[in-house]
């Protein structure tokens, strides 16, 4: 019995579509293997068995009669808790959402069914995408499969667990800060941020609306092109969306032509950000772009430590603006009892139901928009942000893309930094830039530090993702880190 | 600037319709003013003549032809309200006693 949550997203499209196995038991396989196995990591919050098998019945039957099938025909993808889906719930991993029947799906949940992907449930989260650790979760901690003492990442934890696991072999999650890239980086996967306006938010639930975008999850960087591909594209019913094409080639990225004299900017400010025992592992990642054929040099780009700033004001400022609509009144929950009045019942069902670090970042945000302070912060960081990206689109006209480690340190512990803040928001030092700035920007495993995995990022010109995702997967072919995969994903 | 009192936190838990206790505020005194602290490094840019950024991408408004096209039916529109009539949502009253608004 063939082992099929080992196999890549391309090997199963190309199984199922030449007759070879059916979607059926392709799908029966991974939902076996959730069942057996994802206890130990949580990475799924439902799992949607009937009609998964529905959805594969039907794929093999059209595949039988001789009938066309999409790009994805037969494989198993899931869904980050935040994207709408007429199936199933939609809760954002927050009680105020629990039991949430989306009336409509999102326009990427659409285009997956269109490309005959099979949708396997939803993955757990950090609330509201708020979290670098999937810790803020009203439904259970999801673990790291590398070691289950550690964090996933965040927010998109549950869709990078679920793919360095093997419970499937591709997935969509969202980043606003680094919410696919760090859990990438800490699950030693693939993961791409693509350029702002590239995938469709309708039906993405908003979290900072100039700053969120919905993106792929895998194993490499060919089968996170094909996923990418199948996503993108321009949409009508989204006001942010970009009139740019979906280049062809992104579906089989194993055949796009390797890049030659790629030069590559590492940020010198990156060596006074990274701990000392992070340096030797980032300088091989260097070595190893170098042996590629890559040129590697270091540059100046300003304004990297002051974009973390830039971004807690921000995107805590739109974010409470956004999470203003959760009033239990037209959909979610509300908390038993009689309310005086309807503001009675706002504060209650809001202060009830959201969890701690959402009420903060709702605090933050509403402060720093307050008369008297709304010059001070949120003005003032939307200038530091055109200085950012005036300081990046600028940087890139000498380089193919800009260089650095996606996070300053791998997984740290569950329940280590819970309670610091601060702490917690430092681990996006390194990727909050490409959100403020609406550059794309992946993270690729670029080795290992004390057996957790490790992420590098390139972040490139606008549009630019072809070229990225062909850089990564060049890297792919000259080393194996992405390659490795948890014990827990050999033995289950 | 960054010093944050449990005034402040009173005055914005209202604004954002939130009902904090008091562990909870004089926890977010010092976790806002611990993070407020970090944001004073955006005072040490000098940042004149730079205009704030809204969006990262050149965005366009977006216009169609004033055509009508359907609506979400509204049985799907109150599907998920915690207490609807078949017609509206349903809230408790808005007005208080005494005619004044809530």
């Amino acid at each position: 019995m063939t082992a099929w949550f080992e196999k890549t997203g391309h090997e199963i499209r190309d199984a199922v579509a030449s007759g070879a196995v059916s979607a059926l038991d392709v799908t029966q396989s991974y939902l076996d293997r959730i069942d057996a196995v994802d206890g130990k990591v949580g990475a799924y919050t439902q799992v949607w068995r009937e009609p998964a098998l529905a959805q594969a019945a039907a794929i093999d039957a059209r595949a039988k009669a001789g009938q066309p099938l999409g790009a994805m025909a037969g494989v198993p993808v899931s869904l980050k808790e935040l994207i709408c889906t007429t199936e199933g719930h939609t809760t954002c991993s927050s009680r105020i959402l629990q039991g949430f029947q989306s009336p409509y799906n999102a326009t990427v949940t659409e285009k997956l069914l269109a490309a005959d992907a099979i949708l396997l449930g939803k993955v757990n989260m950090d609330e509201f995408a708020m979290g670098s650790s999937t810790e803020n979760s009203a439904f259970g901690v999801t673990r790291n499969p590398w070691d289950t003492e550690r964090v996933p990442g965040g927010s998109s934890g549950g869709s990078a667990a679920a793919v360095s696991a093997g419970y499937v072999p591709v997935s969509l999650g969202s980043d606003t800060g680094g919410s696919i890239r760090q859990p990438a980086a800490f699950c030693g996967i693939t993961g791409l941020k693509p350029t702002y306006g590239r995938v469709s938010r309708y039906g993405l639930v908003a979290f900072a609306s100039s700053l969120d975008q919905i993106g792929p999850f895998g194993r490499s960087a060919v089968d996170s092109a094909r996923l990418f591909a199948c996503i993108a594209g321009y949409d009508p019913m989204d006001a942010t969306s970009a009139e740019q094409e979906v280049e062809k080639e992104l579906f089989d990225l194993e055949q796009a032509e390797a890049i030659r004299g790629a030069r590559l900017a590492v940020p010198s400010v990156v060596a006074k950000l990274l701990p000392d025992d992070m340096q030797k592992a980032f300088q091989a990642t260097l070595e190893e772009f170098r042996e590629m054929g890559a040129q590697v040099e270091e540059i100046d780009l300003p304004y990297m430590e002051e974009s973390l700033s830039a971004y807690y004001v921000i995107a805590p400022a739109e974010a409470s603006s956004n999470l203003a609509r959760y009033d239990g009144v037209r959909y979610g929950q509300r908390p038993e009892g009689e309310f005086e009045n309807i503001s009675h019942l706002t504060t209650r069902t809001r202060s009830e139901m959201f969890g701690k670090e959402v009420k903060r970042r709702i605090m933050l945000g509403t402060y720093t928009l307050s008369a008297g302070y709304y010059d001070a912060y949120y003005n003032r960081a939307q200038k530091v942000r055109t200085a950012l990206r005036n300081a990046y689109v600028e940087a890139l006209k000498d380089f193919t893309a800009i260089l650095t480690p996606t996070t300053p340190a791998p997984a740290f512990k569950i329940g280590e930094k819970v309670d610091d803040p601060v702490a917690m928001y430092l681990s996006d030092i390194f990727t909050v830039s490409a959100n403020l700035t609406g550059l794309p920007s992946l993270s690729v495993p670029s080795g290992f530090h004390q057996g957790l995995p490790l992420g590098a990022q390139l972040l490139g010109r606008p549009f630019s993702e072809l070229t990225l995702l062909t850089l990564a997967r060049d890297y792919q072919r000259a080393t194996n880190h992405h390659q490795q995969t948890p014990e827990l994903a050999v033995r289950g | 600037m960054s010093k944050i009192t449990q005034n402040d936190v009173e005055y914005v838990a209202g604004l954002a319709q939130l009902d904090l206790d008091d562990a909870a505020k004089s926890r977010l005194v010092q976790e806002m003013s611990d993070i407020l602290s970090y944001m004073d490094k955006l005072n040490e840019l000098d940042t004149d003549g730079v205009e704030p950024m809204m969006h990262a991408m050149a965005l366009t408004n977006i216009f169609r032809e004033d055509e009508v096209k359907p609506s979400m039916p509204r049985e799907l529109a109150l599907r998920g309200a915690p207490m609807h009539d078949t017609e509206y949502f349903m809230v408790p009253k808005i007005l208080d006693a005494e005619g004044g608004g809530a």
